[in-house]
């Protein structure tokens, strides 16, 4: 019930919000169906949690801790993403960058990206996971081009054709695994089924699964914004609307990686080898380099914010990849409180941008005293995304960087150049932004307040002391990518 | 038809698809290369409805069906209709160094075969051979969509890459299970409509479908 629920209703205010159009309380509509895609998440968490993992529909939905959690996260931040966009897109809306056929765009499009990442997450069926995967993209190939100049439409442009790319790569990875699973699970869509696959993974061809899995990395690597294919990644954060870009970064890139890990699960479970594993940590530890040096020579806010996504899942990855109760620990626990702090980071980065109306870094300062809450937030919120403690991040890349010195002691330097050049790129950047005077050109905001509290308070507290709950959820996490 | 036929008819269905893949690769002008695609797009529903008829799967008919309607009929009158539209019937592109994309594209084969040897060994489909082709499409589809600065040839790469997609799933497993066929089906459908609006975003932006001038986000230094 909460299950057809949480898919409908983003589907369904969808619909609506097509048809409501640029009304004054299209937005309201909008943070009320997030929030009740928010509730029924929460709803069906309690179910599995009761009750243990749920298979729905005659088997086409498949709910376990893993994806539940996720699903809990992706409507929490679309819900606050919602709130936040209301007063934001108001704005843009008032200054003239959007219109009123952009605007209905924006609101429709917004719920059914929500729609495609919950049906990634949800669906027990690979197939169905690629198709929503593509859903995903193409619903926010249009977000990114939604103010119409030239280097919007560039970045959409490269969005669509390199995402377009990765994901049939990814395809072609789902035919190979479809090719291995029909010769033990026989032909039909019940070769496809996470649940059957996961049954029969020690019979499945090993060779077939690992070229189905360099196809799959490559593919859904793409999407992830893996280095060296993560060219599209910072070129769409920074030219589509903020709202859009907070989304992006801290949910579209999480999903992708959620299949990438089921994806290495099975993998590693028919090759009986640390192949996939190997796979994902270099491709990790090479986003986390490539990442952390791209960070210093950037001059635009959202761009830089991006490439910080990048490296951060880039630790994800290499965690996952790393493999372990620890690492794969600290990798779950990564992935929600960078979604956190990442969408915060862009709430409070949007208000600076429309309060100095540029991206530019040189031209942002005093936000302090201009604005002591969007001042206020970006600092701690760049705080908490470099790891200072108590701030969760702290929490979860510690966990990494002990399993890699137990495990993996030969990657703990790249790791920790990293971080490090990360950690000293993002403060000496955002100092000279939030402190000093006031410039003249400012313009003052009404900052939507509710989110960025909201997502601080959420990533210190997991910092300081983590809750019973969340602590145990992780760990039936854990057992069951082990 | 018997077996033996068919898997002859397979190979040289697949050797059709190959060569309008390579079509595509030295096709320099615009109208053409929708030509070449539709008459892959042929081969592929061909192709698609033999395999069905002899393997008895019927669900490759509607497969089949599918893929005549979308990229026989629907993508290419698209097509058609916008280059009509935006005005660029006549339109050439200048392609970089042919003959290099030719030798690139037979290197793309010759890996194909040898990365799908090992699979091709554990299959027992009279489709098996084909396997290797439908991969060196896809790898073509890309080679193609890196090579042009066209946005229409951008998009007439990823829909050709599509074609070898498709294709891959028909050689490997007589085809995806059915609900996942049409969803992709449909994904393209979406898709071509996006770039429908693209094209005109691009134009009025760009005054030309020339990617090429699109080089303004780039890396500050």
């Amino acid at each position: 019930m909460a299950l057809l629920v949480l898919l409908g209703v983003p589907l369904f205010a969808a619909a609506i919000l097509a048809l409501v159009g640029d009304r004054r309380f299209a937005p309201e509509v909008n943070i009320a169906g997030s929030a009740a895609t928010f509730v029924a998440g929460l709803g069906l968490a309690w179910e599995v949690w009761a009750a243990g993992p749920i298979l729905a529909a005659g088997r086409f939905f498949f709910v376990d801790a893993f994806n539940v959690y996720l699903a809990v996260l992706t409507a929490f931040v679309s819900m606050t993403t919602a709130i936040f966009s209301r007063r934001y897109m108001r704005r843009e809306r008032k200054h003239g960058r959007v219109g009123s056929v952009g605007m209905r765009f924006y609101h429709a499009m917004f719920q059914m990206f929500i729609f495609a990442m919950l049906l990634c997450l949800l669906t027990n069926n690979v197939g169905i996971l690629w198709i929503a995967m593509e859903l995903a993209t193409l619903s926010t190939v249009l977000l990114v081009s939604l103010y119409r100049t030239p280097t919007a439409i560039e970045a959409a442009w490269k969005y669509f054709i390199l995402c377009g790319v990765g994901i049939a790569q990814a395809l072609f990875g789902t035919v190979l695994l479809y090719f291995a699973a029909e010769k033990v699970l026989g032909e039909g869509g019940e070769a496809l089924l996470w649940t059957n696959l996961y049954r029969v993974s020690g019979s499945l061809e090993p060779t077939v699964l690992s070229l189905a899995f360099v196809f799959l990395m490559v593919g859904y690597g793409t999407k992830v914004g893996l280095a060296p294919l993560h060219n599209w990644l910072p070129d769409a954060h920074s030219e589509g609307p903020t709202p859009i870009s907070a989304v992006l970064s801290g949910l579209l890139l999480n999903i992708a990686l959620y299949a990438l890990v089921r994806c290495k699960v099975l993998v590693d479970g028919s090759t009986h080898t640390h192949h996939a594993g190997d796979i994902m940590m270099g491709f990790g530890i090479l986003s986390v380099l490539v990442a952390s040096f791209s960070l210093l020579r950037q001059k635009d806010i959202k761009r830089m914010f991006s490439y910080s996504s990048i490296e951060h899942m880039g630790i994800a990855t290499f965690a996952f990849g790393l493999g372990g109760p620890i690492a794969t620990f600290g990798g779950l626990l990564h992935m929600l409180v960078h979604s956190l702090a990442k969408s915060s980071i862009f709430f409070t980065v949007g208000h600076a941008a429309q309060m100095h109306r540029t991206q530019e870094m040189d031209r942002i300062k005093g936000l302090f005293k201009g604005n002591p809450l969007v001042g206020w937030g970006l600092m701690f919120g760049v705080m908490a995304i470099v790891g200072l403690p108590p701030f969760g991040i702290f929490t979860s890349e510690f966990l990494i960087l002990t399993a890699t010195i137990k495990d993996a002691p030969l990657w703990t330097p790249f790791l920790l150049l990293g971080l490090g050049v990360a950690f000293a790129a993002l403060l000496r950047k955002v100092q000279p932004m939030v402190s000093g005077e006031i410039p003249s050109h400012q313009a003052p905001v009404t900052a939507a307040h509710l989110p960025v509290l909201l997502h601080m308070v959420l990533v210190l507290a997991i910092g300081f002391s983590m809750p019973d709950f969340l602590n145990a959820w992780l760990q039936a996490t854990v057992e069951l990518l082990q | 038809m018997t077996t033996a036929l068919a898997a002859q008819t397979n190979s040289f269905l697949a050797a059709l698809v190959l060569l309008t893949g390579f079509g595509m690769l030295v096709q320099k002008r615009i109208y053409g290369l929708i030509h070449i695609f539709t008459w892959q797009g042929l081969f592929l529903s061909v192709n698609t409805a033999i395999v069905g008829y002899v393997a008895n799967r019927h669900h490759l008919y509607i497969s089949s069906v599918l893929t005549l309607a979308l990229k026989v009929v629907l993508l290419p009158y698209i097509l058609h209709v916008l280059i009509h539209r935006l005005r660029i019937r006549k339109e050439v592109e200048t392609v970089v160094n042919i003959p290099m994309t030719m030798l690139i594209g037979i290197a793309l084969v010759i890996f194909s075969y040898h990365l799908m040897a090992p699979v091709r060994e554990l299959s027992t489909l009279i489709t098996r051979s084909t396997l290797a082709v439908a991969m060196a499409t896809v790898m073509i589809g890309l080679l193609m969509m890196i090579t042009r600065r066209h946005a229409v040839s951008q998009i007439i790469g990823f829909l050709a890459m599509e074609n070898g997609l498709f294709f891959a799933a028909t050689s490997a497993t007589y085809g995806m299970p059915l609900v996942v066929e049409l969803g992709v089906a449909l994904d393209i459908l979406i898709a071509a409509f996006i770039f429908g609006i693209f094209f005109f975003q691009i134009n009025t932006a760009f005054d030309s479908l020339n990617v090429e001038q699109m080089a303004r986000l780039k890396e500050g230094d």
